[in-house]
Formats: C-alpha cells, sequence, structure tokens
C-alpha cells in the first residue's frame, strides 16, 4: 500500500502551486494514498522491454510553407488579462521582499 | 409546452418546404431550454441574440437558394470547452470567471461553414474531469429520465440537453468516455471518434493524448451528419489525422451481414455489471445477430488494468496542461497583497474545484522525481499492451461490443465522496482512449425504467463501420425514438 503523508501532499501541492487548507491536506493524503493502491496493481503486468506509449500516432513535426499568415491582433489575443499596461501583461513583483519603486 | 425538436431530417424537411424558419427553430430551442433547463441545468449559456442572428442569416442563404450543408439552419449546443469567437469559454470552472475567447475552434468554424445555429453551451465537470457533471461550478446537470439521477459526464449537459429535446444535436469531448458514457446514461446516441479525426485547436486541453471531440444526437444517422460536419485534417492540430472523411451518412443502408462482433470474454464474465444492463446487452447482441452478424468470443486479456493506467496517463498530463491557469493572461486573477507565487497560488488555489484539486496533484506526484518510472512510465508500458490487446482482437472481428457503463444512471451525490469508485464507473470506457479507437454508444432498452447503452468499438478510422451497426440495429429497434417524461 503507497504511504502518503501529510507532508508529502505539501511537497506536491507547492510543486503544483495550490496551498490546502490542514484538513484538505489530510483529506488529499488519504484519496492520493487510496488511488495509488488501486494502481499498484500494475506492478503485476510484465513490461519488461515493452516500449511506453507517448502517443498514439506516429508524430512527426509538420513543415509548412515559409509564408507569413495573419494571427490575431495583439489587443485582442491580450484582451483577457486580468491586469494590462498596453499589450503587455502586468504582474506582482517577481523578486519576494523587495519594495516596490 | 414546446414541443421537444425533432430530428435533424425532419427539421430540415420543414426549413426546406418553408413551413418553419431557422429562427423560429432557434425560438423553438430557447423556449424550451426557459422551460426546462432550471430542472436540468444542462446549459452554462445560452446565445439568444447571437444565434437569431446566425439563424436569420441561414434563412436568407435559404431563400437564395444557397444552402450550405443538411445541418444549415440547425440549432445545436456545443459543451463550454470549445471555444467560439466573442463568447464565454468556462469550462464550469471557476478559474475561467469572465474569459471571453477572441478566438472560434475548428470545430465552431466547421459549424459555421455548414450553417449550423449554436444556441448554447453546456454544463460539464470542471475541465472534463468527472463522470457525472456534478463537479461544475454551476452544479449537476439533472437526468431527463429521473432528475435525482446523474446525467453522466463529464459532458452530461450535451447528452442531456438532446434527450430533453431542447437541441436535436450536440458537440462533447471524450478523454476516457465522457461522450458515451453520459450518452448511455440519458439514452442517447454518442460517438467519440478515432483519436485526431476531429481538430483539437479550440478544445481546452485536459489530456491531449487522449481527448477527442465528438457529437450526440437520437440516431446513428444523424451522428454520421454530424461527423461528417466537423471532422478532418486541421493544420493547426499536429495530431489531426491527415485522411480523407468519407461520405459515413450516404453509406448507411442497415446492411452488417458478413460483419463479424467480438464479445471481449473479461466484461462478459465481470460480475460487477448489473443484471438488468446485461440481459439488455445481451438481447441487443442477439437483435444484431439477427441482422446477419456473426458473433464470437475475443480477448483483451489487459483489460483489467486499463482504469489505473488511465488515471495516470491522464492526471500526469492534465497537471502539465492546467499549468497554464495562473492568472496572468487570462482569467480570473485571487486578490493578493503578496508577489508573483502568492497570486499564482491563490489564484489556482481559489480557481480550482476539489476534483481538479485532486488531479493536479496526483498528476504531479506521478511525475514527480522518484516516482516518474514506477508510475508514469509504467503507465505508459501497460498502454502499449492494451493497444496490442485491441489489435490482436480486431485480427478476428470487425468491431466489439460490450455495455458502455456497467450500470444505469448513478443518484447524484451517490459518488462524490469516493474518488475511486467515481473513477471505476469508466470500466467500460477509458481503453477506446488509451488505444485511440473509435467507439459509440446507443441506447439499448431500459433497466428500472432508465436507458442502457449499448457500446460499440472499432479499429482506427472505422467510424463508419460504427455507424453502420449502430444504424442497422435503429432500423429493427425503437429504443431510441422513446423520450423521457415531460413532466421532468
Amino acid at each position: 500500500m503507497a504511504d502518503v503523508s501529510r507532508e508529502e501532499v505539501e511537497r506536491i501541492a507547492a510543486l503544483a502551486r495550490l496551498a490546502l487548507t490542514d484538513a484538505e491536506a489530510d483529506r488529499a493524503a488519504a484519496e492520493l494514498e487510496a488511488i495509488l493502491g488501486y494502481v499498484e496493481l500494475l506492478e503485476s503486468v510484465d513490461t519488461e522491454g515493452v516500449e511506453p506509449t507517448r502517443h498514439v500516432l506516429p508524430l512527426a513535426t509538420p513543415m509548412r510553407d515559409d509564408r507569413g499568415v495573419m494571427s490575431i491582433d495583439p489587443e485582442l489575443a491580450v484582451a483577457n488579462a486580468p491586469e494590462l499596461a498596453g499589450t503587455a501583461f502586468v504582474v506582482p513583483k517577481v523578486i519576494e521582499g523587495e519594495e516596490e519603486g | 409546452m414546446t414541443e421537444p425538436l425533432g430530428a435533424i431530417a425532419e427539421l430540415r424537411a420543414a426549413l426546406d418546404t418553408g413551413a418553419v424558419s431557422a429562427v423560429q427553430l432557434v425560438d423553438r430551442s430557447l423556449a424550451r431550454a426557459d422551460a426546462l433547463d432550471t430542472r436540468l441545468n444542462a446549459f452554462l449559456g445560452l446565445r439568444a441574440e447571437g444565434a437569431r442572428a446566425d439563424a436569420a442569416r441561414s434563412d436568407e442563404r435559404r431563400a437564395r437558394g444557397e444552402v450550405r450543408s443538411p445541418l444549415d439552419g440547425i440549432p445545436v449546443a456545443i459543451k463550454d470547452n470549445m471555444v467560439m469567437q466573442g463568447e464565454p469559454t468556462t469550462c464550469a470552472s471557476r478559474i475561467l470567471e469572465g474569459f471571453v475567447s477572441p478566438y472560434s475552434s475548428t470545430l465552431v468554424e466547421k459549424l459555421e461553414a455548414a450553417g449550423a445555429v449554436v444556441v448554447g453551451r453546456t454544463n460539464m465537470d470542471e475541465f472534463a474531469m468527472g463522470s457525472s457533471t456534478e463537479h461544475s461550478v454551476a452544479g449537476p446537470s439533472h437526468n431527463p429520465w429521473d432528475p435525482a439521477r446523474a446525467a453522466g459526464g463529464s459532458s452530461g449537459g450535451s447528452a442531456a440537453a438532446v434527450a430533453a429535446g431542447i437541441v436535436p444535436a450536440a458537440f462533447g469531448s471524450d478523454t476516457g468516455g465522457s461522450i458515451r458514457q453520459p450518452a448511455c446514461f440519458c439514452g442517447v446516441v454518442g460517438m467519440k471518434p478515432t483519436y485526431g479525426r476531429v481538430s483539437r485547436w479550440g478544445l481546452v486541453a485536459f489530456a491531449s493524448s487522449l481527448d477527442q471531440i465528438g457529437a450526440f444526437a437520437r440516431s446513428a444517422a444523424e451522428v454520421a451528419l454530424l461527423l461528417e460536419a466537423v471532422s478532418g485534417h486541421d493544420p493547426r492540430d499536429s495530431t489531426s489525422v491527415p485522411e480523407p472523411v468519407p461520405a459515413w451518412a450516404e453509406a448507411l443502408d442497415g446492411d452488417i451481414s458478413g460483419l463479424t462482433l467480438g464479445l471481449p470474454r473479461e466484461y462478459a464474465a465481470d460480475d460487477g455489471i448489473d443484471p438488468g444492463v446485461l440481459a439488455r446487452v445481451n438481447d441487443a447482441v442477439a437483435e444484431l445477430e439477427r441482422a446477419g452478424a456473426k458473433v464470437r468470443e475475443v480477448s483483451l486479456p489487459h483489460a483489467h488494468t486499463a482504469v489505473a493506467t488511465y488515471y495516470l496517463i491522464a492526471t500526469a498530463e492534465a497537471s502539465s496542461n492546467l499549468a497554464r491557469y495562473d492568472g496572468v493572461r487570462y482569467g480570473r486573477r485571487a486578490e493578493t497583497a503578496g508577489g508573483l507565487t502568492d497570486m499564482y497560488v491563490r489564484t489556482r488555489s481559489e480557481g480550482f474545484g476539489g476534483e481538479v484539486k485532486r488531479r493536479i496533484l496526483l498528476g504531479t506526484y506521478v511525475l514527480s522525481a522518484g516516482y516518474y518510472d514506477a508510475y508514469y512510465r509504467k503507465a505508459q508500458q501497460v498502454r502499449t499492451l492494451l493497444r496490442r490487446d485491441f489489435e490482436e482482437a480486431f485480427r478476428s472481428c470487425d468491431a466489439l461490443v460490450m455495455p458502455t457503463s456497467p450500470e444505469v444512471a448513478f443518484a447524484l451525490g451517490s459518488r462524490t465522496e469516493d474518488p475511486l469508485r467515481m473513477y471505476l464507473s469508466d470500466i467500460f470506457t477509458v481503453s477506446a482512449n488509451l488505444a485511440g479507437v473509435p467507439g459509440v454508444s446507443l441506447p439499448c432498452g431500459f433497466s428500472d425504467g432508465l436507458p442502457v447503452g449499448l457500446q460499440v468499438l472499432g479499429p482506427p478510422l472505422e467510424e463508419g463501420r460504427l455507424l453502420r451497426i449502430a444504424d442497422a440495429y435503429q432500423r429493427r429497434t425503437d429504443f431510441h425514438t422513446h423520450r423521457p417524461p415531460e413532466s421532468v
């Protein structure tokens, strides 16, 4: 049985940029443990030497002629942004603890 | 109350004779939504003005003798994860609150080129993650046959809207059964074509190697028309298949003599299948035999691994795809006095619902250092074995038949506290996505007054064969003509 601690859940949540309350983290640990316990059934499948399937189709990079095409207007492309300066996205300060100025 | 909208062929005939206008069809569709949708919750948004304007243009084309296709003037609905320029797309998530799409999906462009009129956006599980439409920020869709039961998911709104006769046709996406299972629960036809058959350009990504757009209607003949209109290679989707789209609808003649149907013994022996469901599916197989098909037992030896494989691959891909929702470029940004990282964390924690967070966590876990080989790579290897199972099975049969779901529509609220149990309800549908093969669910009777679905799966690019089998069955039976009680 996979053993998922609350600390492990908090580490994963931080990687995924999610914050969980204590109760949510406890619950997530129990749920992940149950799901990971279930998927352990794959361990009994012999996959020695089996190529992984990343995609069902043989993927190649399609090429096209090097011709300019009309794309979306910059104003329209950024119109959904929560905060803008012209056509640039505005975000909160990137370096934590540094005063703006 | 406004009558349910009839089949596409009936509506088309009425448009051709001038008995009805496209604008009147839109008004009927909207009136029916108005009357029923406070109970069903099938729609997240109706586009009354836009649809009337599109319909008026369709009427003008018809008056000029410039009808674009058999779908010109036909009202349809799209799942709210397919973008349409100038319209909101929410994916039933708080995090996309306020988003208005600056462009249209290939699906919507093709519908517009065919003249179909999009009347609204349908309810779904948030980001298509779920099997009941209960994981929607707007609350669940209700099953038209029994509002205390789930419409299925994740495309539950599309299935319910068609079953209730609000629209004759709707589109959905299917990552692990999200078209076929709600079609089964609501007693309509739902088809997921071959992976890559319909462009994913403008479909909000959940698990990119599994996601596929498909269609709902009450008959296979209508689904054939719908899929013909929206399929085809698209240079904007590098995974779209560069194959011509056959004239599927025209080829339907009811003849399935000479076809061999395979019954996977792993599913026939599954003691988790509801006896009522099994009985109806066996009846349907017998009917197909009477229609001239041969039936033989086949084996999918890795069938028992499909759900585990699916939930590892789907959540891994989802955790990566959903990294884009960070409050910078679009969607809802959380208020914060902190820095950039704090803004990301608050935006995502406030914006995503419980099931989406659960899957992001699982996906992040299985992709994280130290677990990648044990979980993700292992699942991709088992996926290869599952694909080989199908290749092997299709050497001895033309299509596979089995239940779509092991049960009829379950009660709302009965699964939400147990994620694993919810995941296991997808046991018969996820394999088709892992193997990339096409599949259709069609109504094959009732158990306890609720619809039962027959699933037919075929080799890649053989949608025509599946439609032929489904259509032949529907020519001999009338289950697809039953409508849910109007009192609902």
